[in-house]
């Protein structure tokens, strides 16, 4: 059957462009435009490529109570989000061919989207000895990540590097110095010391990226950094793509959107990691996605039961939900003048998907009918008590946002639908 | 004036409500300097203690204070009891919670434990020092005993010295003394200094001898051995020869410097025993004296309040 969208807002980030006007997809493509069997009438609305979001944790295996591949699913459709590419931060940790496999099957029964997997680089992302790179990878793991295990051992994380490199496969770092971050929980300063806090350096974000991007210098291995997060790791990033090094970068949404003080009176929910930042790191990391120095924005969606939040703060778990907030919250960075929607989308799909090999993130004739339909202006109160996902941490409770996902489409099918 | 319904740090204070409380606890001090000490301020009323983290001095002080107002006073020693057995301590304070006590006294080692407790419980909860947050009534303590020595509590010269990274008592003191319009110096090892101290509205220094010029007071900090990752400062005896307040050092501040030491001190790391003993210049025992004072008058004013907001919402006290 094809479908035929009109009276839409075309956004392309491919194009970098914005324009009214229609869209047709069959058999869950996308085609060049013509007459076809079902018509949408968009009401002038905005339809842009699925958000590929490759920060998703979800709790298989191990953690099912705190998020399942079907919760996860709901709320990455509710969110925009037509693709996720989970994380291996499980319990157990996904590092053999074996567990690859159980959580892409959990995946493809379960979500109404499309689920891919990364893989740990490390066995038990323990830093010690380098996962089956080759035989993860015929398994369908996109990129090799121990998440926010830094790998210490520089000979291992070396090793690992030049072995991946060899396969062409993408390895993930989180950019951290360990030793300076060991007890930390929010970003030294003020506002750590008034709180009596143990705060990190910003810097020791930067600490970890120069490392890591030697390493790369050393081992030409294919590198995305999860998340910079500050001002101060910017210009070793721009340096290392100056110099042609293959390499990447991320941020998450929270901290495009929230700053340090945003944790207030020990609010357990703004406890991420890294931690927030101030509001000059969080402007100038938003200047840099509109610039395209950090190419790649995710939700680092971290399901968190209510006893593992309802702690002191120190005691309490990092991470917060984020996948059916994301497209609202970017929204944020669109009203406040950072960017407009096409270069958002760049950064939320187009660019997620070209690094990790995807067909997504594009308009073109020929790509997957992986769609969001939304009105970036609608406004809401955010109810956590409401959120599709198992686990309800999410900073933005009682907040005024912006930006509503009216339907979402994976392969051509209607797998949302606002007003359902 | 006194509005507040816990007492979480010194940060929500007003002045006013400082000098309330001061000013009270002047009374409180001289009822105890009385043959008799008892008042019935907090007759009827349930004081329960929770430290969850060793205490002797300020755990006794808060017993005799509530104890000389009259409540029903009750240790819970919290280390041995439940959190050993993988209690939450929501969980704690809800089963505590339901014993209906008025005022609940609780220290923690984690900053910010003390603030998620009051907001489950209540009652009227005094932060006996959390983590490396805030220890209020030490701070208020010290400003009594400042204010009955120099006469007043405002525009005076005042060196907080040591490990100020690390003290929830330097916290409180240098919130409480700027709130009060007193000139702030913090001295120590840089390695010693909290993240953001510059934004404080503070003087640093790392140089004992230039931060005590002129001093008015000088309030040392014991060096938190248990709180330190290690490595923090080079050796004890350097820290002495440095840091360590000795007659030499002091003799950079006025003439009628006081000295004082929130206690337990540690002789001959960072303040000479002799001078700790000298009372002419030391008021450490005074401050031991002033803490049962302003512990008293601080459960005063909050069981106050207690009364006034049960007494509005038309529960029987």
């Amino acid at each position: 059957m094809s479908l035929r969208f009109e009276n839409v807002r075309l956004i392309d980030p491919e194009q970098g462009t914005e324009t009214l006007g229609a869209l047709r997809i069959e058999n869950g493509v996308i085609t060049a435009d013509g007459p076809a069997d079902r018509v949408i009438d968009g009401g002038g609305k905005y339809l842009a490529p699925g958000i590929v979001d490759m920060g998703v944790k979800v709790g298989e295996p191990g953690e099912r109570h705190k998020e399942s591949f079907r919760t996860a699913g709901a709320a990455a459709v509710a969110g925009g989000v037509t693709t996720i590419v989970c994380r291996p931060d499980t319990d157990p940790a996904v590092d053999t061919p074996e567990t690859l496999e159980y959580a892409l099957r959990r995946g493809r029964d379960m979500a109404r989207v499309n689920v891919h997997q990364m893989a740990a680089l490390t066995k038990g992302r323990e830093g010690r000895e380098m996962v089956e790179i080759g035989f993860l990878q015929d398994a369908g793991a996109l990129a090799f990540t121990d998440c926010d295990a830094v790998v210490t051992n520089t000979k291992v994380l070396s090793r690992a590097m030049t072995y991946a490199r060899g396969l062409g496969a993408l390895v993930i770092a989180h950019p951290q110095e360990p030793g300076l971050s060991a007890g930390s929980s929010v970003t030294s300063g003020k506002f750590a010391t008034l709180r009596g806090l143990p705060g990190v350096s910003p810097l020791a974000e930067r600490i970890g990226l120069e490392r890591d991007l030697a390493l790369v210098e050393m081992t030409g291995v294919r590198y995305h950094a999860d998340q910079i997060t500050t001002a101060h790791a910017l210009p070793a990033l721009e340096r290392a793509k100056a110099a042609g090094l293959d390499v990447t970068a991320g941020t998450s949404i929270h901290h495009l959107t929230l700053n340090a003080l945003d944790v207030d009176d020990y609010r357990t929910f703004f406890k991420i990691k890294p931690p927030l930042r101030a509001e000059e790191d969080r402007i100038a990391i938003a200047e840099a996605v509109a610039s395209g120095a950090i190419d790649i924005i995710s939700s680092m969606h971290t399901p968190q039961d209510e006893e593992s939040k309802r702690l002191p703060f120190e005691e309490a778990a990092s991470g917060a939900v984020a996948l059916e907030t994301l497209l609202p919250a970017a929204m944020r960075l669109v009203h406040a003048g950072h960017m407009d929607l096409a270069t958002l989308w760049r950064a939320l799909s187009l660019n997620p998907a070209k690094r990790l090999g995807l067909p997504g993130g594009r308009l073109a004739e020929g790509a997957p009918a992986d769609l969001v339909l939304f009105d970036p202006d609608a406004p809401f109160v955010m109810d956590r008590t409401r959120l599709r996902s198992k686990s309800k941490n999410t900073p933005y409770d009682g907040h005024r946002m912006e930006g509503r996902v009216l339907a979402t489409y994976v392969a051509g099918a209607e797998v949302f639908n606002h007003a359902a | 004036m006194f509005t507040q319904k816990h007492l979480l740090g010194i940060e929500p204070l007003h002045p006013t409500e400082i000098t309330t409380l001061l000013d009270l606890s002047d009374r409180y001090a001289e009822l105890g300097r009385g043959v008799v000490k008892h008042s019935d301020a907090l007759a009827g009323l349930t004081q329960i203690n929770m430290f969850f983290e060793n205490s002797t001095r300020t755990q006794a002080s808060f017993e005799l204070a509530g104890k000389r107002l009259g409540a029903d006073v009750m240790n819970m020693a919290m280390q041995a009891s439940s959190i050993k057995k993988g209690e939450t301590l929501i969980d704690t304070a809800l089963t505590l919670n339901a014993m209906h006590p008025d005022l609940l006294v609780v220290r923690h080692p984690h900053s910010g434990a003390v603030d998620l407790l009051a907001q489950k419980v209540n009652c009227a909860v005094l932060n006996a020092g959390d983590g490396r947050h805030e220890h209020p009534t030490q701070a208020l303590l010290d400003a009594l005993t400042i204010r009955r020595a120099k006469g007043r509590l405002h525009r005076l010269t005042i060196a907080i010295c040591g490990d100020i990274a690390h003290s929830r008592v330097a916290r409180s003191n240098l919130i409480l003394l700027g709130k009060m319009e007193n000139r702030v110096r913090l001295v120590g090892p840089p390695t010693l200094m909290p993240s953001g101290v510059s934004e404080f509205g503070v003087e640093v220094y790392d140089d004992m001898r230039e931060g005590l010029a002129g001093a008015d007071v000088v309030m040392m900090l014991r060096l938190q051995r248990e709180r330190m990752d290690g490595g923090f400062i080079p050796s004890e005896r350097e820290y002495y020869h440095r840091y360590g307040l000795d007659a030499e050092k002091l003799s950079h501040a006025k003439d009628d410097a006081i000295v004082m030491h929130p206690g337990p001190m540690n002789r001959g790391v960072e303040i000479d025993g002799t001078l700790a003993d000298d009372i002419n210049r030391s008021v450490i025992q005074e401050q031991v004296e002033m803490g049962v004072a302003v512990r008293m008058a601080a459960m005063d004013l909050l069981a106050r309040n207690l009364r006034e907001s049960r007494a509005s919402a038309g529960v029987m006290v």
